[in-house]
């Protein structure tokens, strides 16, 4: 096994050709040249082998030597992750900018993570004790929000023979010695490595229960998506993808955010570093970048890294849900993801399928969404992986392969519309085109925690929404002046639904986050005055009275005008209902 | 004394293929010389043991299996970089054309470039004036942004970049230290020499590098010409502290060269027969701007783009828009009005626009007036539609109020004059006027504070004023 080698023969972007069998394995990482560029063996014959390169391969020769690695491209696991930044095979950008200078170089070759760092460890294992593989050994302050769960890797069992005391350690220092089954003595440290293709495995899967809490109404009332839910947001450039995965990485309930860019701008990473850096977690006070990881494929970076950076991302993810955290992946965009696998399955000449995409997309897509899910760990705890997704259509045409794929294995589905964006109405989630599967699961735990009565208000909204969407139909052609008053009405709350809850401010220090409590308050607000105006038209009083009354426009502004730690002013919201009704009331006596 | 080789195996297109070569790698660059006299350069695209592919920059005109003696340069393409470059013209491979003789500059640059390291960047957060309402309004141009203008045949874009050129450089932010590099692939040359006078007149001419690959010029040149540019670019601006605005027109030519090599090569089109790499291919270009830590200088990018067919949605605007921050739309119907400049405001965006604007950098009523302002001439839009149907007569006093909001913002918001330069002050008040002419109500947009500050009601009947360029209105 040791020294494998082979010889380049044809070079093509980043797909280069070795000739004969050089004895690789399928998927092994490799290391390409004189400058060690990383690459990985994707196809084998017996008379050439295929390797896609990781990096940029201009300046390689016919000739130069191609080593084998041993094993599968892995990531490395092991406290440092969180409060970093990294490319698609896990090399920390911070260290490539030490070494390589403002731009990145080829074939530098650092650490993925600090191996000289000592951690502050803490034992939680003694002597004799018998450990399956998962479980966990030793408990490390990772960061200030998030405590490390040390594991034995989940190929591993045995009893610890011997233990070091609590201290500070690196993460490569054994920490334990395991005898195994075949007596076989192996002294376990921190870190272990994991592939990025191969899910880690768990003992049970659950179905889901608990919504991931965002803040943003249109997503947590209207189409919730549960811990360990899958969702996609699709749109046109310049409709909010990245708006949406950003309020949904700073606000979420999550304990860990995995923000992979794939094939994304540059400014938009350093926005997210910047940003994450100064703003503070409501729920723990520090920093958001002490529980987020972000992982970095820029659109100018090579194209098999960005291919590689959703399964690095993804391979985190789980490895801080096997801990019982909760963790959320946004993956800003899943299209790019495709088109990296089109291009490179141009360049290996493989039969197209749709739009050039290759015929596997479908089933990529699908492995990829189902490693999702609420989880029962090897260790016991539990723990969740949200998978928030992107889709980056071309032309904003819903109807093309990667969209229609995504939505086959999603449960969430947030369509952008390119005609809300262009009003300026954000977050521009379109209510009619948008669907959650989780509703009917998610539906006890709104009852327990949140109230009885937040679904029927939750549907009540909807059922509005929709009669205002036919009711334009018909303004369209005759104008609203014609209607009667009664769906006058409609169009007149359908429109404090839309300006005043469906509408939110990313910039606007209350509006930015809602709690669920709020979101319900609004809700209630809005069907009270609506049912009050619906009864003040049924007696007679026309619309044109009502509006007069700036009382539509008091409910509008509920979002800037209630902060959000003083919900004691929705009463005063409910007394000025019942006096504008008595108003109305006492003018056309 | 390199190895020559004499002859090629094939020629098909703009693509030649050699067999029997030594040492070659992969993107390196080839000499070719002609009948002994012509030379010609090349690129290493497909290299397989001893056979490489190479693309032709000039074109395999006149080549012909035998003629030809092909050397190996040992580098990838590179370029000769110095700071007399500005006030230079060159052809669109770095070749200087301007009769002034060649560069004495040893240091070289490989011109593809290479990825800005995320944390090196530092976010872009200063505007540029641009004295433009549409654009300092409504999309921000942010120092470091890559703002490209979607665009049609025959609507003033070449008008627009020029115009923001000439008035950016002589804001109040003006210094020294300002450079424009021009690069034009496949441009025409009237386009080419409009640039070339606007920038003689407005007295930047010395400040600008030209790189100019016009449109009977070769087409595989064109796939180089941005890269030679724009590392021109960032050589000014990161290593020479300058802030530099790069225009590139016209980057429709550059994917339509990019489709024909890519046929010629036989590769599998993904869509309209553009290869799989386009968005890898303009992402290499688009992301070269920005602002590097530590650095006083920039790169804003404002490339150009017409639409085939005006249409939005076709693989070159549609993958250029999710690459770049935001776009500025012209639009044919307010052209044909004669509203100059014809932005189409809806779907114009900037995405950098939040974080450089507000208080601190322009005004604290700027992000809110701006939604205002979008939401309001949304909504102009269903009113029109409404009025196609039922008749103007037949609308609501505020679909009315609309219809009336919407002329005014077309003709004096939008409008202005080519050599208006209209201050940041100007364009904000502008917008309040025009605002002021809807009930207060109706702005739904706009936090209540500011709302109470800012909004005064205009009267009916009273004209809005500009206070810049008087007459420009009234012009038209």
């Amino acid at each position: 096994m040791v020294n494998r080698t082979g010889k380049i023969y044809g070079i093509n972007g980043p797909v280069i050709y070795l000739k004969g069998n050089t004895g690789f394995a399928m998927s092994e990482m490799v290391y390409v040249g004189g400058e060690r560029l990383v690459g990985e063996v994707i196809a084998l014959d017996k008379d050439r082998t295929t390797i896609q390169v990781y990096e940029e391969t201009s300046g390689l020769r016919p000739g130069e030597t191609v080593e084998a690695s041993g094993g599968p491209v892995s990531v490395l696991l092991a406290p440092g992750i969180l409060d970093n930044i990294f490319d698609g095979i896990e090399r920390p950008l911070e260290k490539i900018s030490e070494s390589g200078g403002a731009f990145i170089t080829k074939g530098v070759s650092v650490d993925s993570l600090d191996e000289m760092k000592r951690w502050e460890t803490h034992i939680t294992v003694r002597e004799g004790d018998y450990l399956h593989g998962g479980d966990i050994f030793a408990e490390v302050p990772e960061t200030r929000a998030i405590v490390h769960k040390c594991m034995v890797p989940p190929d591993l069992e045995g009893t610890v023979v011997s233990v070091v005391p609590d201290g500070s350690y690196t993460i490569t220092e054994p920490l334990l010695t395991l005898r195994t089954g075949s007596g076989e003595e192996r002294g376990i440290p921190m870190a272990q490595r994991w592939p990025i293709r191969k899910a880690r495995p768990v003992s049970q899967r659950f179905a889901a229960s608990v919504p991931l809490v965002t803040g943003q109404r249109i997503i947590d009332t209207m189409f919730p998506i549960a811990k360990g839910g899958t969702a996609a947001i699709p749109g046109g450039f310049g409709t909010g993808k990245t708006m949406t995965q950003h309020q949904i990485a700073k606000w979420s309930d999550a304990d860990i955010i995995i923000y992979i860019g794939c094939g994304e701008r540059g400014n938009e990473m350093t926005q997210v570093l910047e940003e994450f850096g100064e703003l503070t977690d409501p729920r723990t006070g520090n920093p958001l970048m002490d529980r987020t990881t972000l992982i970095a494929n820029t659109s100018n970076m090579p194209v098999a890294a960005r291919e590689a950076s959703i399964y690095t991302g993804l391979t985190l993810a789980e490895y801080y849900r096997d801990m019982g955290y909760d963790v959320a992946i946004m993956a800003d965009s899943t299209s790019r993801w495709a088109e990296a696998l089109r291009e490179l399955s141009g360049r290996l000449e493989e039969m197209p399928a749709e739009e050039g995409f290759p015929a596997y997309l479908a089933s990529r897509l699908s492995a990829f969404y189902e490693r999702a899910g609420m989880m029962h760990n090897l260790n016991g705890t539990d723990g969740s992986v949200s998978i928030i997704g992107a889709v980056s259509p071309q032309g904003g045409d819903f109807s093309e392969p990667v969209t229609q794929n995504t939505k086959r294995f999603v449960r969430c589905f947030w369509g952008l519309d390119k005609s809300l964006a262009y009003a300026r109405h954000f977050p521009a989630i379109h209510w009619l085109s948008s669907y959650s599967e989780y509703l009917t699961d998610l539906a006890p735990w709104y009852q327990d925690n949140v109230s009885p009565k937040f679904i029927d208000y939750r549907n009540r909204l909807m059922a509005l929404l929709n009669q205002e969407s036919s009711l334009l139909e018909i303004v369209k052609l005759i104008g609203s002046d014609v209607l009667p008053d009664d769906q006058k009405l409609i169009l007149e709350i359908a429109r404090v639904i839309r300006l005043g809850f469906l509408q939110q401010n990313a910039f606007h220090k209350d509006d930015t986050c809602v709690s669920m409590e709020k979101q319900f308050l609004m809700m209630d607000t809005i069907l009270y005055l609506y049912k009050q105006a619906r009864a003040l038209v049924t007696m007679g009083h026309p619309m044109s009275v009502l509006k007069s009354e700036n009382i539509f426009e008091r409910v509008i502004a509920i979002k800037y005008d209630v902060p959000n730690d003083r919900l004691e002013m929705f009463a005063q919201y409910r007394r000025d209902i019942d006096s504008f009704y008595q108003r109305v009331l006492e003018k056309n006596a | 004394m390199p190895i020559e080789y004499l002859g090629l195996s094939s020629i098909n297109g703009p693509l030649i293929a050699l067999e029997g070569i030594q040492g070659a790698f992969f993107d390196e660059i080839v000499e070719f010389v002609l009948n002994g006299n012509e030379r010609r350069i090349g690129r290493i695209i497909e290299l397989y043991e001893d056979r490489a592919v190479i693309q032709v920059f000039e074109g395999s005109e006149n080549m012909s299996l035998k003629n030809t003696h092909t050397r190996l340069t040992g580098h990838p393409m590179e370029i000769a970089l110095s700071k007399e470059m500005l006030g230079r013209t060159f052809n669109g491979i770095g070749q200087p054309i301007d009769d002034l003789g060649p560069l004495g500059s040893k240091l070289k640059r490989d011109v593809n470039g290479l990825p800005l390291n995320p944390v090196k960047r530092e976010y872009p957060r200063n505007y540029i004036r641009t004295g433009i309402s549409a654009i300092d309004g409504l999309t921000t141009l942010i120092r470091g942004q890559k703002l490209p203008i979607f665009s049609g045949n025959g609507l003033p874009h070449d008008q627009l970049a020029a115009q923001i050129v000439k008035q950016a450089s002589l804001g109040e932010d003006s210094d020294e230290e300002f450079a424009i590099v021009f690069a034009a692939m496949g441009v025409k040359h009237d386009v080419a020499d409009f640039f070339r006078r606007t920038f003689e007149e407005s007295g930047v001419a010395d400040h600008v590098a030209m790189f100019l690959n016009l449109a009977n010029d070769p087409v595989v040149e064109r796939l180089i010409t941005p890269k030679v540019a724009l590392t021109v670019a960032e050589y000014l601006a990161f290593e020479q502290n300058m802030h530099i605005l790069v225009i590139l027109t016209d980057m429709t030519s550059f994917a339509e060269a990019m489709r024909e090599v890519s046929s010629s090569k036989g590769e599998i089109p993904s869509r309209k027969g553009y290869p799989g790499y386009l968005y890898s291919e303009l992402a290499a270009i688009y992301e070269r701007a920005g602002i590097v830590q530590g650095v006083n200088g920039s790169v804003t990018q404002i490339p150009i783009l017409t639409m085939p067919n005006d249409d939005i949605t076709h693989p070159i605007p549609d993958l250029t828009g999710y690459i770049t921050e935001g776009q500025i739309v012209l639009d044919r119907n307010l052209n044909g009005q004669s509203i100059y400049p014809p932005v189409s405001v809806l779907p114009s965006l900037s995405r950098l626009m939040k974080d450089g604007i507000g208080e601190g950098y322009t005004r604290e009523d700027h992000q809110d007036l701006a939604n205002q302002l979008f939401s309001a001439y949304a909504k102009v839009g269903d009113a029109r539609n409404l009025a196609s149907v039922i008749g103007e007569d037949e609308l609501s006093p505020i679909d009315k109020e609309y219809l009336a909001f919407g002329k005014e913002f077309e003709e004096t918001y939008i409008g202005q004059g080519p050599e208006e330069n209209r201050s940041i002050e100007e364009t904000l008040n502008l917008g309040w006027e025009l605002l002021g002419r809807l009930p207060k109500e109706e702005l739904d947009r706009v936090d209540t504070k500011i709302l109470e500050k800012y909004y005064h009601p205009t009267k009916r009947g009273e004209g809005v004023t500009t206070s810049a360029a008087p007459g420009s209105i009234a012009n038209r």
